[in-house]
């Protein structure tokens, strides 16, 4: 099976296994409920590790773009352990809750704001169905289930009780509200010329060679789109340049003024988090996804993942192509990671007024034009050159449709059919959901 | 026993009655915001139980989509004119808005 | 209890909860963070009808949008971190007491009417078909089919039917419209809104 920790591989495997010795049968719901179990344990991991690994990297690109070394006492001689130690101190603070502060909501909010991010790794795919659920509309999802991050932010500002947190909670507020419009319509861009919002066949579209296949070289508008998408990332994870309503030198702390121990640390997850989120969403919608780039090795690839689609069971072969993906993938998230440390230490800070006024005079509009300029660009290479795309075939016909859809035509039989057309068409459809369902699923 | 229309008309419904209580008893006016916004979801749950148990199909869904969005632009305003309000009368109790009163 | 009893019971307490939170709170962030639950759980009542796109139309519009915008009004306009209007016990009463009048009407109203009946008299298809456009491969695959409803082509209903049928209407229409009619108030309530003197000092209200 391509997809070892798939919902629907997981269900298949704990439906009626019995365990001995006592003889329970486990039935379907509970299978479902176990295989969800099995998910949110392997994401919840994820979510706290990847914190710890930045947070030592930020650390240590700091240090040495500043001429200094950062840790390097705490588990070796690079400090690899040093996120640990910062873990266990945070944990040991005293829990401070200001008397002004409203008590419920003060103690609620930074869940919040680390429920929004960890939702988002839900449709994230990590590697060829390597996801938790793969939602036919997840970009809109995510984008959706991170819009909320905002709800978190404005609660701990309102209500700590205090006026830092308050200018900085509100300061805070407006500019993610502001970035999330060209935060989705940058992200609308490359889907323009995909044609689907579901991030895994987005990235399965993208196979082969990365100048050809990937879709920042599709058309000159989601060349630009993907660094106007990444400026506009960084400025929705509050990171510098557009950190002003949380630096230590303007606002004490912004919104997490207040906040100590465990509680403060939980928004910091929430914003690694959150930058880990955005760079994964960059690389599947621009970068190619899990695919390296080089057109042997995904095709070699692809054809393993093939050649095990059929099968039953557990495919070594296909599973190491998978592993390789997701590193791949991993490597190209943390990349743009470093970016975004990079460019906090090299860049000063913005003002408030200008980091609002960029968004609103200036992105909002150069994104509303890449859009329309990705809209019509089919349309101008129709009437010059007669194709849609410059490259490659046109996209629609790279990832073919699993099974017609009732309420979709089929595809015109005259369209060409390439090999990995014709062979990916026979993997089963993975519709893979934690929910319940009692009909079939496929 | 399977979850059935009725169940979700049901959640439809308290959601529209809290609404309307909201709006009747609330004096902030943006109390009185949030029942308008609990009745336009109720009537939403409604919908789009519909679009599911019944041959509406995916007509419920396209509404409720629609009022979704009018519901945003309708908060806008509302918000707009509390803030007119507070502005005015420094204090956002609607009780306070009593000027016209015979 | 299936899985999906169990989801339908959990989500629909959490919206109820939060919709009578809402009613009773007296302070009014707490009373926008009850609204927040009430309606983030509406959003997975949406997903457990097979509604994706409406789901996560939800979550971003109502939730991270209009939930904001509620939350801004309310910091602007509070005039202390604690400020609580009170309704008097009366009104609070008659108004308890209406509502459970209403609510037993209205569902006592829903609980009697035969939807089967209904259905085939209004319709003319049975109730437990499947309705129109319901995509028995992705349940849930809402986007495509709401996405060609909106730009004005029906093939959940135009599909496979004669051609003498002629072609069904789709939502472009309304599209539009509410696409001018959001600018226009959009427009309208930053006018509203803008930042002008207070009353103590000359002001054009």
């Amino acid at each position: 099976m391509s997809a070892i920790f798939a919902a629907s591989t997981l269900v298949d495997y704990f439906d009626g296994l019995t365990i001995s010795p006592f003889g329970w049968e486990i039935n379907e719901g509970w299978a479902l409920v176990i295989a969800a179990l099995i998910h949110v344990f392997v994401l919840v991991n994820v979510f706290a590790l990847i914190p710890l690994f930045f947070i030592w990297l930020e650390r240590k690109v700091s240090g040495r773009i500043q001429d200094r070394l950062g840790p390097t006492r705490v588990g070796g001689r690079f400090g690899w352990l040093q996120g640990l130690a910062d873990g266990i101190k945070l944990i040991q603070k005293e829990d401070l809750v200001p008397k002004a502060a409203d008590s419920m909501l003060f103690r609620v909010a930074p869940y919040i704001a680390c429920i929004a991010v960890f939702g988002t790794f839900m449709v994230l795919p990590f590697s060829d169905g390597w996801v938790a659920v793969a939602a036919d509309v997840g970009l809109f999802l995510l984008v959706a289930i991170l819009s909320l991050e905002v709800l978190g932010i404005i609660l701990a500002g309102y209500c700590s009780g205090s006026k830092w947190s308050l200018y900085g909670g509100m300061r805070e507020a407006a500019q993610m509200v502001s970035y999330e419009i060209p935060l989705a319509i940058c992200a609308l861009v490359p889907i323009v010329a995909v044609g689907t919002l579901n991030l895994g066949e987005i990235s399965r579209m993208q196979s082969g060679w990365f100048f050809s296949n990937w879709l920042i070289f599709n058309n000159p508008f989601t060349f630009i789109a993907f660094f106007v998408y990444f400026t506009v990332a960084t400025a929705g994870c509050k990171r510098a340049p557009f950190d002003l309503a949380e630096a230590e030198s303007e606002l004490v702390g912004g919104f997490h003024t207040e906040y100590s121990g465990m509680r403060w640390s939980f928004f910091f997850m929430a914003e690694y988090a959150a930058m880990f989120v955005v760079s994964g969403v960059a690389a599947i919608l621009f970068l190619g996804g899990w695919h390296t780039g080089i057109g042997w090795i995904d095709q070699a690839f692809d054809s393993l993942r093939i050649s095990a689609a059929g099968q039953d069971g557990f495919v070594l072969s296909c599973y190491f192509a998978n592993v390789i993906g997701m590193v791949v993938f991993v490597i190209k998230a943390s990349l743009l990671v470093f970016v975004q440390i990079w460019v906090r230490w090299t860049l000063p800070r913005l003002r408030i007024d200008q980091v609002m006024m960029t968004c609103l005079k200036y992105l909002i509009p150069i994104s509303c034009f890449l859009f329309l300029g990705a809209v019509l660009w089919p349309i101008l290479l129709l009437s010059t050159l007669d194709r849609t795309t410059v490259f490659s075939e046109p996209l629609g016909e790279k990832v073919p449709r699993r099974q017609p859809v009732a309420s979709v035509p089929a595809p015109s039989a005259n369209q060409d059919v390439t090999h990995r057309q014709n062979s990916i068409s026979d993997r089963p459809s993975q519709r893979v959901t934690a929910k319940p369902e009692g009909d079939d699923r496929r | 026993m399977d979850v059935e229309l009725n169940h979700y008309l049901f959640v439809g419904a308290v959601l529209f009655v809290s609404g309307i209580v909201c709006m009747a008893t609330k004096r902030n006016a943006i109390g009185v915001l949030m029942g308008v916004e609990l009745v336009l979801n109720g009537a939403n749950v409604n919908f789009v139980a519909f679009s599911r148990y019944t041959p509406l199909g995916i007509d419920g869904q396209i509404v409720s989509l629609f009022v979704i969005v009018l519901a945003a632009a309708e908060a806008a305003v509302a918000l707009a004119i509390a803030l007119s309000f507070y502005n005015n009368h420094l204090t956002i109790d609607v009780d306070r808005g009593d000027e016209l009163q015979g | 209890m299936t899985g999906e009893r169990f989801l339908f019971l959990l989500f629909a307490l959490a919206t109820c909860g939060g919709a009578l939170g809402v009613v009773i709170s007296q302070n009014v962030v707490r009373m926008a963070f009850s609204l927040v639950i009430a309606l983030g759980s509406t959003s997975g009542l949406f997903f457990l009808l097979h509604a994706d796109f409406v789901a996560a139309t939800q979550l971003l519009i109502y939730v991270g949008g209009t939930l904001v915008l509620l939350i801004f009004g309310i910091m602007l306009t509070a005039s202390g971190p604690y400020v609580r209007i009170k309704t008097s016990p009366a009104d609070l009463f008659l108004a308890a007491g209406v509502g459970f009048l209403v609510l037993f009407m209205i569902v006592g109203t829903v609980m009697d009417v035969d939807w089967e009946q209904a259905s085939i008299k209004l319709t003319g298809r049975a109730i437990a078909e499947k309705p129109i456009g319901y995509n028995e491969l992705g349940q849930g695959n809402t986007a495509r089919t709401i996405a060609l409803g909106l730009i004005g082509s029906r093939p959940d209903k135009d599909l496979g039917q004669p051609a003498e049928k002629g072609l069904s209407t789709g939502y472009l229409l309304p599209f539009e419209i509410v696409s001018v009619h959001l600018l226009v108030v959009l427009i309208g309530a930053a006018y509203l809104a803008r930042a002008r003197r207070r009353v103590d000092s000359s002001a054009d209200s």
